[in-house]
């Protein structure tokens, strides 16, 4: 019980809220464009980060939290993330290594995830 | 014939879109949205624990993308995800989950063509444009940043 | 045989239809038209590791069991008309190298079964074989892998796309036989409307279908109406409705005895196939369970088959290209 009254519903519920309304935009887009599922992803990781390297996408991610980051979006905003941090640290350098450092934690685990298809 | 659809590759791609049902994109939208964000508030939850426990923002983040793409996985292994997906289109194509989905599932369906080949070669036709879009753009942004910060310019 | 009008072969001594095989898969079996098929399998592997696998041995067990049925030796079989829709048609190739009969591999997409069918009456009519076999077989799953997603991944088919049937039909045809006989056969043009949507087939092929039904009403001067059954392969319910539509506006009316095979084989309502069945196992089995059943018990008499296909693969539809369709026609009747 203590667990749950610890929790931020109202945050959960912003989350809720952003969340299902990015795959909305995501549906209408299969609805009306015809376009290939691998096409939206495409268009939700390049859109999130464009927005994230303006700096725009930060500011959904206060707001929203899960409700940004769990669609590829926030995956989008995470590589631009990287890859700005990286500049810092390393200069132009950074910017080819950043993307791949801050994605290298989700195509990992991904990797080792299909492995559950062994025992299928 | 004066009305015949079929004179003109043009009037019959018109013929056709008006013969043709639409997809029932209210339906699909209301799907997706409840369940798109139901992903995203089990995320939120996820991560609300983690920070309870005293993770740090960023290891929470990451957490809920290792939590989710594996109950993903395991549902696309008990080939459950594709019933999902079917009912929710992007709500549970958009999250991480959708991402996760479209590696495992060209794994499980091309095991028969050998783990190098089949398995390897394959996993990444759909998630592979994703990240090579997705981290070429974050070059791109690297680089645009560091021209502008350096001539003393900060983006937003 | 002689040639009518532009394109359609008249036989001289029709050939017979001795009998017919066909075996489905288990969504095929939840279907209308459950009872007259000869198998009805409970997974789509059928003991095999693999789809392909599995679609093999599909065609090897019809075309057997159209071998016993039809009570011929099978070594008098002469030539076999057999195609699928994987790549280098390895299904029937695979499923019959060791049948031991002269083998033809067609290509007619989902209209190999009736192409096989023309063929082999072209060659038993024109003395080149006495007793000859058409095949053809199609997977749900092989075919999903080969030309779109894999199956797990969780995506939405759009209404008008259609459902592969899982199964395979055969005929067996022989020089001698007390009919059904083959009298007419149509081969059919390739004809490109510019549809590119690979997810509304029907709409591509409709318009080869319309060619090649108004080409033999023309050629053997005969009325929709004297058929009992028009019958296409894999229109499913958009390209039926649109076939229908099309012929009225060209002077012919088809709606009272025409149907479709990719309607007829799968319930729309409970089974969620959108707009209908497809493949070369849709009009094979169709045929070879519930027409050829029909046609036997002279319930009607008079068929005309007019299976359609899509002249595509997956790299044309990525480049961009167009669906370009093929219809071919046999006409089958009880007396000559």
């Amino acid at each position: 019980m203590s667990f749950l009254q610890s929790l931020d519903w109202m945050q959960i519920l912003k989350a809720f809220v952003v969340g299902g309304l990015i795959c909305v935009i995501g549906q209408i887009l299969i609805d009306k464009t015809k376009l290939t599922p691998a096409r939206i992803l495409v268009i939700f990781v390049t859109t999130g980060t464009i927005l994230g390297g303006l700096g725009l996408y930060k500011y959904l991610v206060d707001f929203a939290g899960a409700g940004a980051t769990v669609p590829l979006t926030g995956f989008g905003y995470n590589l631009s993330k990287g890859a700005i941090e990286a500049v810092k640290e390393y200069g132009l350098i950074g910017a080819f290594i950043g993307g791949i450092k801050a994605s290298a934690g989700r195509n990992f685990c991904s990797s080792i995830f299909w492995l559950s298809c062994l025992f299928n | 014939m004066a009305n015949n659809p079929t004179e003109t590759v043009k009037d019959y791609q018109n013929y056709v879109d008006k013969k043709s049902p639409n997809s029932p994109i209210l339906k699909n939208c209301f799907n997706a949205f409840w369940v798109g964000g139901l992903i995203c508030a089990i995320g939120q939850i996820i991560s609300g624990f983690c920070k309870s426990r005293g993770l740090d923002t960023e290891l929470s983040g990451t957490v809920v993308s290792i939590l989710l793409i594996g109950f993903s996985a395991f549902l696309t292994g008990l080939n459950l995800f594709n019933k999902i997906g079917k009912f929710a289109g992007a709500g549970s194509l958009v999250p991480i989950t959708g991402f996760a989905n479209s590696i495992v599932a060209p794994a499980m369906e091309y095991k028969s063509e050998g783990y190098v080949m089949g398995v390897g070669g394959k996993m990444f036709t759909v998630a592979g444009p994703v990240l090579v879009f997705g981290i070429s753009t974050s070059i791109i942004v690297g680089i645009i940043y560091l021209i502008f910060n350096t001539t003393g310019i900060t983006l937003v | 045989m002689q040639k009518l009008g532009s394109q359609t072969i008249k036989f001289d001594n029709p050939p017979s239809i001795l009998d017919t095989a066909c075996i489905v898969g288990p969504k095929e079996a939840d279907g209308p038209l459950a009872k007259y098929f000869d198998q009805c399998l409970d997974d789509e592997f059928w003991g095999e590791k693999t789809w392909e696998k599995a679609e093999s041995k599909i065609i090897k067990e019809t075309v057997s069991t159209a071998i016993t049925k039809s009570k011929i030796p099978a070594d008098s079989i002469d030539m076999c008309f057999a195609g699928d829709l994987l790549n280098q048609c390895i299904s029937s190739s695979f499923g019959l190298r060791y049948s031991n009969i002269p083998f033809i591999g067609i290509f007619g997409a989902c209209s190999t079964f009736v192409e096989g069918m023309g063929l082999a009456s072209s060659f038993i009519d024109g003395g080149g074989a006495t007793n000859a076999l058409c095949a053809a077989s199609s997977h749900f799953c092989s075919a999903e892998k080969q030309f779109r997603f894999p199956l797990e991944l969780g995506n939405q088919r759009p209404p008008t796309s259609q459902w592969t049937v899982t199964g395979a039909g055969s005929a067996v045809i022989s020089k001698n036989g007390n009919g059904p006989f083959v009298t007419h056969f149509t081969p059919g043009k390739i004809v490109d409307m510019g549809i590119k949507d690979a997810n509304n087939m029907g709409a591509a092929m409709a318009p080869a279908a319309l060619d090649t039904l108004l080409t033999h009403f023309k050629d053997t001067g005969r009325k929709p109406s004297y058929y009992d059954l028009i019958l296409t392969g894999d229109l499913g319910h958009i390209g039926k409705d649109i076939l229908k539509d099309l012929s009225q506006k060209n002077g012919y009316n088809i709606n009272a005895n025409y149907n479709d095979c990719g309607v007829l084989i799968f319930d729309k309502e409970t089974q969620d196939t959108h707009s209908g069945g497809s493949g070369c196992a849709c009009c094979g089995s169709v045929f070879s369970g519930y027409v050829f059943n029909k046609l036997r018990n002279k319930e009607i008499n008079r068929v005309l088959l007019i299976a359609t296909g899509a002249l595509t693969n997956s790299t044309t539809n990525q480049q961009g290209e167009s669906i370009p369709g093929i219809a071919h026609a046999v006409a089958i009747e009880n007396t000559i």
